[in-house]
């Protein structure tokens, strides 16, 4: 698949948390909070989209720190431009919707 | 001690959904699921409501074990590939998917083994014709019904997919 096509809610939600490496119930609370309670990431979701981003290279899990059992997520320099893209075509979005609607609140 | 009871029931695999329903059930009556085994249910006496119940195809993973225990998850038990999970109310909703993909995964899971044991089932059945092949053949023909029901499940989200996540 081409990895230009949109991204889910739960995989751009994830990359955009991955911003700053942390681990897996972290990326839950930063998503709850990111999107004001509205996203509530279940596990089973988060955990298969972890694992296949860690597949594909677009994440990597760091090794595990001394004292703490946890593994940190980051993202991969793909993963950025990913990332990146994506912010890219969700704006071009909103912006032909303004050009055609023309009342859209960019607030 | 907390006062117990325990049901037998079996549930086929493509029935998980009205399985985690029973289940819910049971725990909005005041009985809450704390022990699993093979077609066995241990309920333990609740407030009414305590506790939401789920289930999941997933192999046994620490590390996902370890994600379920930060979000107050509780895994009661595992039965061959089945997780048996609750989360108490008070710490909100609980679904193991929030997502029509991750769903729709989960599902391709569930009608992947279901083929594989088709599979096993019918070779066996047609190499042992003579004696006792036809249980297979038979068991083949109950597991192609239940997997014809998973698919159909399947379309349905599917088709929900292609408007909306």
């Amino acid at each position: 698949m081409a990895e230009q096509t949109a991204l889910t809610e739960s995989t751009f939600y994830i990359l955009l948390a991955l911003y700053k490496p942390m681990h897996g119930y972290g990326i839950m609370q930063q998503v709850l909070e990111l999107s004001k309670g509205r996203i509530r990431m279940a596990p089973g979701t988060l955990y298969g989209a972890l694992n296949t981003m860690c597949e594909k290279g677009w994440i990597i899990q760091l090794p595990v720190e001394d004292g703490s059992r946890k593994k940190d997520y980051k993202l991969t320099e793909k993963g950025k431009q990913i990332l990146l893209g994506e912010i890219g075509r969700l704006k071009e979005l909103v912006k032909n919707a303004d050009l055609v609607i023309g009342e859209i609140n960019n607030d | 001690m907390t006062e117990r009871r325990t049901e037998y029931k079996w549930f086929w695999a493509w029935d998980f959904e009205i399985e985690e329903k029973w289940l819910n059930e049971m725990a909005m009556q005041g009985w809450a699921l704390v022990e699993v085994g093979y077609a066995k249910f241990t309920f333990e006496r609740t407030e009414p409501g305590e506790y939401t119940i789920r289930l999941e195809m997933h192999d046994k993973d620490l590390s996902y074990e370890e994600l379920l225990e930060d979000d107050n998850i509780e895994v009661l038990g595992q039965v061959l590939k089945w997780k048996y999970m609750r989360k108490k109310s008070e710490y909100g909703s609980f679904d193991v998917f929030s997502d029509i993909d991750s769903r729709i995964n989960h599902m391709n899971k569930i009608c992947t083994l279901i083929k594989i044991i088709i599979f096993l089932n019918l070779l066996s059945g047609l190499t042992n014709a003579h004696t006792m092949g036809w249980i297979n053949l038979l068991l083949v023909a109950l597991l192609a019904y239940g997997l014809g029901k998973l698919e159909g499940k399947k379309e349905l989200l599917t088709r929900e997919r292609e408007l909306h996540e």
